[in-house]
């Protein structure tokens, strides 16, 4: 049998080169003998090989293309309508700035392995909770924020506990707190304000902070640049982002190896949740108001931007600075399609493309990963 | 049955032991009456087909779960593992056969995943990845592993056998005294099952107790320097190196695996095949 006479043949070099007692063994035959490297054209070759996967497996490498082609598109086509002037920069990072806001923590949480898709309601929680304290109860703006805040985060404790405890998937989880704190929401402000859209009352410098504006750009812009800061900080420098690309990589070894992955997740809905109950605040205090439903878009869009930047649907695999070119990427598009003066239509077709073309790509990017070697 | 007891010759005291050892699950005894141990460098062979109850064993002396009777010892002293990282922290590791890693992270931070070496403090305590890189490569050449010199690849773009060079020199690394390898040649091309079965010798060398569970008799006895026959839950067999020949251990193993085909053909009158579901399962 050819089998039976490979393996006596491993035992024959095996035992030829460990059996020798202390002897430190030679390096490996078996594997180093693919290549011949003592061809110095082959071994530039290698190295400009080894630089491009390099380069590519940074995970930001693909997103990076994706915005750039998309921004030249529109600078091209929208160039002479003002697209790239700082008005029209400022219009897109407006809108970036707040979709970044929730789309970072969303994509981490990805990374981790887990959905939200409650966000879209804790925004409307977040933006009525400080419009109702400040524009009816007339408290202080900090007092009213730290309790829209204190609210989102038990929204996040609820998803990350619920989620953890039972073992439903998120996606299920998550959808049903969306609607459930939706309707809360809208329940407590009609029964308060006998209203759906409330008026805050904000000013200072805690406005200023949260909802101010340098020249054309909103503050947001900062907060956003910030929070992207800290998530690319986390996951990739300290060791709870290793346990976060653990938890969500394989969940079963990262537990084996000691990392809390429950501890993980219910942590990252918290966050998500926050940065919802944070963009609500921005949000009203921005437009003067809240209103129920005012972050119903971001439900897709947030896991748009994170899957556009890199982030695999299956978890384990992503990058702030990925997330964060997904979310301009998103932002170009659809601000730019006014630039152009084509119809507005046109916008949700060509991300709807990149979505599947970036989903295309992490996928092929997934497997080549595991099958190679 | 269960009875057969290895001479002892190399001599040096076991690390880990089980004494009389049996696992039943819903009445049925996956694992009877056995008493084994591996000592410091020595190589531990558990084989057996699939159902025979390797891995019930091994799952019971990396503390998954606790024995149904029997004792197990930790340097002659009695023990009791609550979880696998129990295990661990007595010296127990356990390398499954995906080799546990995460394939995509990378080299560096699958090795050391839960025990990352840190600098700084507060929010920017961050890992010294200069220092675990420095590390991990230095780690994995020692086992041999020559061919892998960046640990910032990501593990799913390593060979197989590399896969587990990485888990067992994280073990290592991280202070194992035994190293529990299931299966690990199993899904392995030649060279690959080569790699894996020199670092099983390297690992020895270096004073780590090896228990080596699997259905290859030809890789059991390549690295092996005492070997048990699992069959039903019984060791039917087991010997130190050089007392069998290979024919004697390959007859050993066929025969065993007729005796069970035996078996279930005969409970599959009563059964109707349920019984090799539950084998498998167990496995």
């Amino acid at each position: 049998m050819g089998l039976d006479r490979l393996t006596q043949a491993i035992e024959r070099q095996v035992r030829r080169e460990s059996e020798p007692p202390g002897s430190h063994l030679p390096e490996l035959q078996v594997t180093a003998s693919t290549g011949d490297a003592s061809d110095g054209d082959s071994r530039d070759r290698s190295r400009a090989r080894r630089v491009i996967a390099r380069l590519l497996r940074r995970p930001a490498a693909g997103p990076f293309l994706g915005a750039v082609i998309v921004y030249v598109f529109f600078a091209i086509f929208a160039g002479n309508n003002s697209f790239v002037t700082v008005d029209g920069t400022a219009s897109w990072a407006d809108q970036a700035a707040e979709l970044g806001i929730v789309a970072v923590p969303v994509g981490v949480l990805m990374i981790a392995g887990e959905f939200d898709l409650s966000i879209a309601s804790v925004i409307g929680l977040g933006g009525l909770t400080v419009s109702i304290a400040t524009g009816h109860y007339g408290l202080p703006l900090l007092v009213s924020i730290a309790i829209a805040l204190a609210l989102s985060v038990m929204v996040g404790l609820i998803n990350g506990f619920v989620t953890t405890r039972t073992g439903v998937p998120s996606f299920i989880v998550t959808m049903a707190t969306y609607f459930a704190i939706g309707g809360a929401s809208l329940y407590a402000t009609r029964l308060i304000t006998s209203t759906t859209t409330v008026g805050v009352t904000s000013s200072g410098w805690l406005h200023s902070v949260l909802a101010g504006s340098v020249h054309q750009f909103n503050v947001s812009v900062v907060w956003c640049v910030g929070i992207a800061l800290v998530a690319g900080h986390v996951l990739w420098r300290t060791v709870f982002g290793n346990w976060i690309f653990a938890t969500g990589g394989d969940k079963a070894t990262a537990r084996a190896a000691g990392v809390p992955t429950n501890r993980v997740k219910v942590t990252l809905f918290v966050t998500s949740s926050a940065a919802a109950g944070l963009l609500g605040v921005i949000q009203a205090l921005e437009y003067g108001g809240g209103q129920v439903g005012q972050g119903d878009n971001f439900i897709f869009d947030a896991v748009i931007a994170a899957v556009v930047g890199g982030v695999l649907l299956q978890g384990g695999y992503g990058s702030a600075l990925g997330i964060m070119l997904g979310v301009v990427t998103y932002s170009v598009v659809n601000t730019g399609i006014f630039y152009t003066g084509w119809d507005p239509d046109l916008a949700q077709l060509i991300i709807g493309v990149l979505v599947l073309i970036a989903v295309l790509a992490n996928n092929r990017l997934r497997q080549r990963v595991l099958s190679s070697g | 049955m269960g009875e057969a007891r290895f001479s002892n010759g190399t001599g040096s005291s076991p690390i880990i032991e089980a004494q009389n050892v049996s696992k039943r699950f819903a009445g049925v005894m996956a694992v009877n009456n056995v008493s084994l141990g591996v000592g410091a460098g020595e190589v531990l062979c558990l084989l057996g087909d699939n159902g025979a109850g390797k891995s019930t064993l091994l799952n019971v002396l990396s503390g998954v779960y606790p024995p149904s009777s029997g004792v197990l010892k930790i340097d002659g002293a009695e023990a009791s593992f609550r979880s696998p990282r129990d295990a661990l922290a007595r010296g127990i590791a356990t390398v499954h056969q995906g080799g546990g890693t995460v394939p995509l992270m990378s080299i560096m931070r699958n090795f050391f995943l839960g025990a990352e070496p840190t600098r700084g403090r507060g929010p920017f305590r961050v890992i010294d990845s200069a220092r675990a890189k420095e590390t991990v490569l230095e780690q994995v050449s020692a086992l041999g592993l020559t061919r892998v010199v960046d640990a910032d690849r990501l593990v799913g773009s390593l060979s197989g056998g590399e896969r587990q060079g990485v888990a067992i020199a994280r073990a290592m690394y991280l202070g194992a005294r035994v190293l529990i390898l299931d299966e690990p040649t199993s899904a392995l091309g030649v060279k690959e099952a080569a790699v894996v079965l020199r670092l099983v010798v390297r690992a020895s060398e270096r004073g780590v107790g090896v228990i080596l569970v699997t259905h290859n008799a030809h890789h059991a006895l390549t690295v092996g320097e005492r070997f048990a026959v699992l069959i039903h839950g019984n060791v039917v067999a087991a010997w130190n190196r050089g007392e069998k020949s290979r024919e004697e251990v390959l007859t050993l193993m066929a025969g065993g695996e007729e005796m069970e085909d035996l078996e279930l053909d005969l409970a599959g009158a009563t059964a109707n095949g349920d019984n090799q579901d539950e084998h498998n399962e167990r496995s």
